[in-house]
Formats: C-alpha cells, structure tokens, sequence
C-alpha cells in the first residue's frame, strides 16, 4: 500500500514542472509584460483549444499526425531491431553495415524530404517513410550496442545448454539487449515527432505541424501556440505510456 | 532418477592448452591426464591462474585444447555434462521456471515431461515457492541452488562445478555444500569440481587433485577416505579431517609461494 502512494505520489510530481511553466507565462502576461496579440496567454490558447476541439479540426490534425507517427515508428523500428541484432551476432553484418550507418546516420533526415516526395507522393507515405528512416538509426545503434555487450557468462550458459543459433538470437540477444533497446527507442519516439512536425511544415495539406505553419502565414498567433502546445501534449502522453509499457516488458530491471 | 544409470566416465590424457597473451605464448595446462570414475565427486585444488577454470572450460565444451584427448562415456545419458558457474549466471529476463527449464527448452523436451522434470528438480533445491520469481528478487544463496537445478534437471552425466560457492557467505555456503553432498548422494552423477578451498575439496569429494602454478599440472592426487553419507558439520571438527587438511596444505603451500614469486617478478 505505501509503495503504490509512493509511486503515485511520484507521478503527481511529473506533473508539477510544466504546469509551474504555465502559470509563470500566464502571471507574467497578466502582469502586462509582453503583446497578447503576439504571445497570447495560456488562458487565450486554451478558448481557442475549446473552439478547435468543438469543430473537430484538432481531432483531424492529431489524427493525421499520430498516424504517421507511431505507422513510421514501427516501420522504421523493426527492421532496426533486427539489423542490430544480427549485427551483433555475425561479424559479416557488422561490416556490411557499419559503413553505410556511419555515412548515413549523420545526414539530416529532413534533406530527404524532397526525394521522398518523389518517390512517394504528397499523401501519407512520404512522411511516414520520412519517419521511418530517422528512427531507424538510434535504435538500429542501440540495439547492437546492447547485444554486442550482454556478460559473456550468458553466451557461456546458452552454449553449454546447448542453445540453438535460434535460441541464441529469440532468449539471449534479443532479451539481453532489450534494457538498451528501450532506450534506444525512446529517443526514437522523440526523433519521429521532430521530423515529422518538419515535414508537414512544408510538404502537407492537413497534420499538426501543417497547422502550426499555416497559422503562421495568416497570422493566427494562437492556433499556432495550440499545434505546439499539442504537440507538447501528444509528446508526454505517448512517453508516459512507453514508460508504461517498458515496466510491462522489462520486469528484471531493477527498479 | 533412474538408479540404473551411472555417471560419466572421464578419460583425459595428455591435454595440453596454450594461448597467445600480452606476452607472447603462454602454456595454461601441460600433460594433464586423468581417469574420473562413474559416479565419482572430484575436487580440483590449485592456486589462481593454474588453469583449473580452463580445464573445466574445455571439459564444458567452451573452450578447445592445444594438445590431447578427453573421452567421455555419457553410459546413456543424453546430455554429456552440465556446467554451474561461479556467478550462477541466470538470465536475468528469465523466471526461476524457465531458467531451470533452459538446458530442457533447448533440447527440444516435450513441454509437459519438462514441467514434471522442473518440478522435481525445484523440489530437490527447494525452490518451489520461487518459481515465478526473477533472478533480481532472489538471494544469492537461492539464485545458486536455482543454477544447480537448472544443471541437475538436463540429467547430465557430468557436473562441471566451477567454485559455485565461492560468493556465498561462510552460512550459506555450509547449507548449500550440504544440500550438494544430499544431491550427489541420491543421484550418483559423476561431479567435477573446482574450489580454491582444501577444505571444500576434502568436505565434498572422493578425490583431490591438487594442481600446481603456471603452467598447470597435476601435482598430486589424493583419496579423500571418509565414508558417505557424510556429515560435513561433525566431518569438519574431526581430527583426522585436521590432520589432512595441514597435510595438502603443505602441498599447496609450495605451490601458492611460487605462484607469488611468480606474479613480483
């Protein structure tokens, strides 16, 4: 019993550092410092919240955005998780790709942009390939730093057993490294937000980030702070419940 | 347990390990032969660096020899050995129920014979109200029977045992050393092994073999004469258990000494 208070109250705590901000921006408005019709205070963000909640066209913002996201998230993860892994396991891999993450991993994601509107189209596929590829090099990176480095006394353990390649690869790597590949997407997460928000700056017709620049251009300073404010929103949510999630899958971590 | 199978024999001659370290080749273990009977617990003395790890290495499979032979006749076991390590390398993701299944998983044991084989062997370590905890919310008295469990349900011909006590504290590893000699007891499984402890070695075994510093060689063996079932507590207060003890010593001590001398120059 006390320990569920303990982590409950430590989950309120999570929350006071951003509404702390809130009521900072909002006093310091009040206080007369600063152009409402420039920097609008939060209470003005949040009518303008109501508004665009009642008409539905957040809904179809945070529709378009998250869709691209968790949809290139997941495209680009995968496939990371697995190179990873077997660049850990066979040293060809390794070598194979090593060179290709080096050369390619610095490159801004955002730069392709252009060229997977020409490969993919103005419609979804070209932001969620965009995605894609920005998330899959922490985690492609994570994932062999993990496995690459799981104790030696457990490949020992695994061989003397007998343990399959198979085994080896689905009980030893995979859950030896998961801590580290945790991690790995976790920055992902964040990776794919920034990206995306980018690319629909310039290269699209509906998403939270075409809202944010669109307010811009007619000057509509305070659905602009709601896109970002959104976005801030949607950022928090989706960690919370990745760390949710990382409990369910990890229960060894010690905690 | 099946009464009509015995344990492994082992026949090792002449092995012979070499590696390339900092400083050019190093020879680990030279002219090591040895015959371990079926059945038989042998312990292996010998100051650090003799290479007595290497040489349980090599007998896991782990490791490969420079020079010789190891025989080993499984008499119808169908797992050759099964090694218990000085950490007791559980998988950490993995519950008290499936480590101990691992060496059955991985053999491809029907699922029901491996929950029946896993029980038992729970039972015999005393683990059975852990089963679904992780390795993280045992002790470490209990994660090292959970390593001998995981060895003992593969049904091995051997057990390759590489100071598995050694990070137990002095009560728990007294339990543990006497929940071992019960084991081995009841099973007759042929046991190999490895303690940096004569007394260890006098406590639990048939035999000792007593090592000697780099390169690793036999220096002697010795017939351990108390009877079984042994009482490790009254067996260790006697005097003729004294008495021995300060005879290997003795053997030992050279060893150590030079071993030292070895290490400042």
């Amino acid at each position: 019993m006390n320990a569920m208070s303990a982590k409950a109250r430590e989950r309120a705590l999570y929350l006071i550092s951003p509404i702390g901000l809130l009521l900072l921006w909002q006093l310091l408005l009040m206080a007369g410092l600063g152009d409402r019709r420039f920097i609008p205070a939060p209470t003005d963000i949040a009518v303008r919240f109501g508004v665009l909640i009642e008409n539905g066209e957040l809904f179809e913002h945070v529709g378009a955005t998250l869709w691209r996201v968790f949809a290139g998230f997941f495209a680009g993860t995968i496939p990371a998780v697995a190179v990873g892994l077997l660049m850990a396991m066979f040293k060809p891999v390794r070598i194979f790709v090593d060179p290709l993450i080096a050369s390619l991993f610095p490159i801004p994601k955002i730069a392709l942009m252009p060229l997977l509107l020409l490969v993919f189209g103005f419609g979804d596929a070209s932001k969620i390939a965009l995605v894609a590829i920005a998330v899959f090099f922490p985690v492609v990176v994570n994932t062999y730093t993990g496995a690459a480095n799981i104790e030696k006394i457990y490949w020992d353990v695994a061989k003397n057993f007998g343990a399959s390649q198979t085994v080896m690869f689905t009980r030893i790597v995979f859950f030896g490294a998961l801590p580290t590949i945790f991690a790995g997407l976790r920055i992902a997460l964040a990776v794919s937000f920034i990206v995306l928000v980018a690319s629909e700056f310039v290269a699209s017709k509906v998403g939270i980030g075409y809202m944010i620049w669109n307010s811009w251009e007619l000057l509509q300073v305070d659905i602009m702070f709601v896109g970002i404010v959104t976005i801030g929103v949607l950022g928090l949510i989706t960690s919370v419940l990745f760390q949710e999630i990382e409990r369910k899958v990890i229960p060894w971590k010690a905690e | 347990m099946d009464a009509q199978r015995r344990g492994a024999a082992v026949e090792i001659a002449g092995l012979r390990k070499e590696y390339f370290g900092a400083a050019g080749k190093v020879l680990a273990l030279s002219d090591i032969s040895l015959s371990v009977a079926p059945g038989e617990f042998l312990c292996i003395v010998g100051p650090s660096g003799c290479g007595k790890s290497t040489l349980l290495r090599i007998l896991a499979g782990l490791d490969t020899q420079t020079g010789g032979t190891i025989s080993v006749d499984a008499a119808g076991w169908p797992v050759q050995n099964a090694m218990v390590f000085q950490e007791s390398g559980l998988f950490p993701w993995m519950s008290v129920t499936d480590n101990v299944g691992f060496g059955l998983m991985t053999r491809g044991v029907p699922s029901d014979e491996a929950a029946t084989r896993i029980e038992d062997a729970l039972k015999l370590v005393g683990l059975t109200k852990f089963r679904n905890h992780y390795p993280h919310q045992l002790s470490g008295g209990m994660r090292q029977r959970c390593a001998i469990a995981r060895a003992f349900v593969t049904d091995p011909g051997m057990l390759l045992m590489d100071e598995p006590f050694a990070a137990l504290d002095a009560q728990n590893r007294v339990i543990l050393q006497a929940e071992l000699v019960r084991i081995w007891e009841q099973t007759g499984k042929t046991v190999i092994y490895i303690t940096h402890s004569i007394e260890e070695a006098l406590l639990l075994g048939d035999r000792t073999v007593i090592m000697t510093a780099q390169p690793g060689r036999i220096k002697r063996v010795i017939d351990v004469p108390f009877p079984h079932p042994r009482n490790l507590i009254t067996l260790s207060a006697s005097a003729e258990f004294g008495q021995m003890k300060l005879d290997i010593w003795k053997v030992l001590e050279e060893e150590v000494m030079r071993a030292r001398a070895e290490e400042e120059r």
